[in-house]
């Protein structure tokens, strides 16, 4: 395997959870791989595919395609971004002159913890004080992408670390991209419910894979002034795992 | 049923129902655990699911050929066959079925396909009375209100509101919150219906082509008294139901069942094969069964949306849905509710009227995994999406392509795309937001009303990783 890895920060981490992305590409690099942040990325395409809006999904997309040209691993730091790439961008380049190139990128997809844990085998030392945690695996990572275990695999690799299992774990949060602002009332009560069972565990942080849930469920923790942090893992394994802190 | 209030009111209305929220809450919790129980091993469940799906697909890929061997065997075995375009058809040929019967007393089975015509409101339009025998569907016809699940019509009614609804019909029983007393109480009303009854009417939950064979699945013995105890019965299938062989029926009805209500198998499982013969005593004396279109044919003519007709009605779509937890089924305004009703219901009545279904959906993908057939409901639920605000891609299949689309929404996504298909905009873009980070909106739409608004970080990833000396090609 070549040492080089892309990685596609996506739009949500570009500009709102900057750290957990840089932490990403910080834990790849400390295992020996050299990162590659493309500077013409912007999204996916997932917010408009999802709102319908299929046309406009595709011209970004398309516009994302120029930036991966290498035969190398594009790294995910999201599910449901990984997910959009991996199984939706077959729909939507389908019947147009770009399909094949599209698929070389689609190929090339893995999401942040399915690549340390499958491609990786990566083994952490854990640094940081005891604490307990509870984990919100996104429906894409669980449904789509098929790996929620593997960000289990990785918090349970950290010693000092408990995991607190929330009820209904696998229910959606309520985020749903658009569907918070369109639907906000039913968002609204769902992501209560959601904040609900993770504030009954007591832990002290909830981490994700996906920044939407994380922006959905520490906006609604935070707006309730609830003792509870919510990290991106990315964030989290790295700030557990470097040594100077 | 009343459209009158839109989407938005009763979205409001549900939401702001305590009650109901924890009605379905616990409901649902319930059923998703002991459909759970059914399926300890996962390798089992995705073989059953890989079986059932595959007989739904071949049945569906030999539609037009197996309805033909459908009608045929149906009528060696003296039942008569009878074709609905139209909820109206199926609803006058039913009506003159009863009226050459002169039946003035129906008895019915839970169908969700009479729901689906209405069949109920047009009898009772022509003075013919027609009672609902499942307990459920018995109880919210009493409170004349419409089912809120396809399988449990009365779920959204606890134990004391049905208490309430049932002695305020039936003072001379004595009150009580006793759920089993309620049922015997009701058995002993519609024994004496059963016994009266000029005519029952039932669904379909298969038509197996190859032995002209109806199936029903069932609980309360109630559907086998409807089609064996009145003299005529008349059974309603959408054409989707038809398989082609009895060998296809196990897997599915054992998939169904557990699916459904979590039970290895119902109570009741009647196969009717024929009205009565001259040697037997009992079951009715003519058999008619109503093949309804009503919009399948259209659904089924785009092959992309086809999926949707490989549905078996289990409701696990529905019962794993968190939007329909949070709402019930009232909410959806339609005949079916949940994943499957979002996805079914605007292609047979259009999007102009349905269209803005599609919202009621996080894209969570809880419903195609347990789905026992394995339909990919956020696949056309997003397909549905796309075509209610843009494209012809379906304008031949269904009513108001592109008519939801709202010109602000629109306008949004043009500018979106225009400035993340540029990256040198979107860096402009990006260091002008992370500069002004402090300045950032702190309220949005609804967003707001529940969580604080995500703040742009000063400075963005692309930044960030230029400064700790990442490659940027």
């Amino acid at each position: 395997m070549s040492n080089e890895v892309y990685f596609l920060g996506t739009c949500i981490v570009d500009l709102f959870y900057p750290n957990a992305g840089l932490a990403g590409m910080q834990i790849l690099q400390r295992e020996g791989i050299e990162v590659i942040y493309p500077s013409g990325q912007t999204c996916c395409g997932q917010p408009a595919f999802n709102s319908g809006y299929r046309k406009e999904a595709l011209k970004v997309a398309r516009a994302q395609m120029k930036c991966f040209p290498k035969n190398i691993p594009i790294i995910v730091p999201s599910g449901s971004c990984a997910g959009m790439i991996k199984f939706h961008w077959r729909d939507l380049f389908k019947g147009e002159s770009d399909f094949e190139a599209a698929i070389l990128v689609v190929e090339r997809v893995f999401e942040f913890t399915e690549f340390l844990v499958d491609k990786l085998e990566i083994k952490l030392t854990d640094l940081g004080e005891p604490t307990q945690i509870a984990i919100h695996t996104s429906c894409s990572s669980r449904n789509e992408m098929k790996i929620e275990d593997k960000i289990q695999q990785l918090v349970s690799q950290l010693s000092e670390v408990e995991i607190l299992e929330q009820e209904r774990k696998s229910e959606c949060c309520g985020f749903g991209g658009t569907f918070a602002v369109k639907q906000a009332d039913i968002s609204g009560s769902m992501v209560q419910d959601k904040t609900n069972t993770l504030l009954a565990t007591n832990a002290s942080c909830v981490i994700s894979q996906e920044c939407g849930c994380l922006m959905n469920i520490g906006g609604a923790l935070e707006k309730q002034n609830a003792p509870m942090k919510s990290q991106h893992i990315a964030q989290f394994l790295w700030e557990r795992t470097n040594e100077s802190g | 049923m009343s459209q009158v209030k839109s989407l938005e009111n009763r979205v409001d209305e549900a939401l702001g129902n305590e009650q109901l929220q924890t009605n379905f809450r616990s409901a649902m919790d319930y059923l998703i655990e002991k459909r759970s129980d059914q399926f300890p091993d996962k390798d089992d469940l995705n073989n059953l699911r890989n079986t059932s799906s595959s007989i739904r697909s071949n049945s569906l890929s030999k539609l037009p050929e197996l309805l033909i061997m459908l009608e045929e065997n149906l009528e060696n075995n003296n039942i008569k066959v009878h074709w609905a375009e139209t909820d109206i058809e199926a609803n006058n040929t039913i009506y003159q079925i009863l009226k050459e019967a002169n039946a003035k007393k129906v008895v019915k089975g839970k169908s969700m396909v009479t729901e689906e015509i209405e069949l109920n409101e047009f009898l009772d339009s022509k003075n013919i009375e027609i009672l609902e025998t499942d307990l459920g569907e018995f109880l919210v016809q009493l409170a004349n209100e419409k089912p809120s699940h396809i399988v449990m019509p009365a779920i959204h009614k606890s134990r004391k509101e049905i208490s309430k609804v049932f002695s305020e019909h039936f003072p001379e029983f004595p009150y009580t919150e006793d759920v089993d007393l309620i049922t015997q109480q009701a058995r002993k009303i519609l024994r004496d219906r059963f016994r009266e009854a000029d005519a029952g009417i039932s669904g379909v939950n298969f038509a197996v082509a190859e032995t002209g064979s109806l199936c029903l699945v069932e609980n309360e013995g109630n559907g086998r008294m409807c089609t064996t105890v009145p003299p005529l019965h008349i059974a309603v299938a959408g054409i989707e139901k038809v398989v082609e062989n009895l060998s296809d029926v196990p897997p599915l009805l054992d998939i169904l069942t557990k699916s459904a209500t979590g039970q290895e198998i119902t109570t009741y499982f009647n196969m009717i094969s024929s009205p009565r013969k001259n040697d037997e005593k009992d079951g009715p004396m003519v058999m008619h069964v109503i093949l309804l279109d009503n919009g399948r044919s259209k659904i089924y003519q785009n092959t992309e949306m086809q999926e949707t007709l490989k549905c078996i009605r289990c409701g696990s779509c529905i019962n794993h849905c968190p939007v329909y937890t949070q709402l019930g089924g009232h909410a959806y305004g339609t005949v079916y509710p949940g994943p499957i009703g979002i996805t079914l219901e605007p292609q047979q009545k259009g999007i102009s009227e349905l269209g803005d279904l599609t919202s009621l959906c996080t894209m969570c993908g809880a419903c195609a995994e347990v789905c026992p057939v394995q339909i990919p409901l956020p696949k056309l639920i997003n397909r549905l999406r796309s075509e209610t605000v843009e494209g012809d891609y379906m304008s031949q299949f269904i009513e108001g392509v592109g008519s939801q689309r709202k010109s602000i929404e629109s306008i949004v996504w043009q500018i979106w795309k225009h400035i993340y298909s540029h990256p040198t905009l979107y860096s402009i873009c990006s260091k002008t937001i992370t500069k002004l980070s402090s300045f950032s909106p702190k309220k949005f739409g609804g967003w707001s009303n529940y969580r604080v608004m995500p703040k742009p970080s000063n400075t963005s990833l692309k930044e960030l990783a230029k400064q700790a000396g990442f490659k940027n090609e």
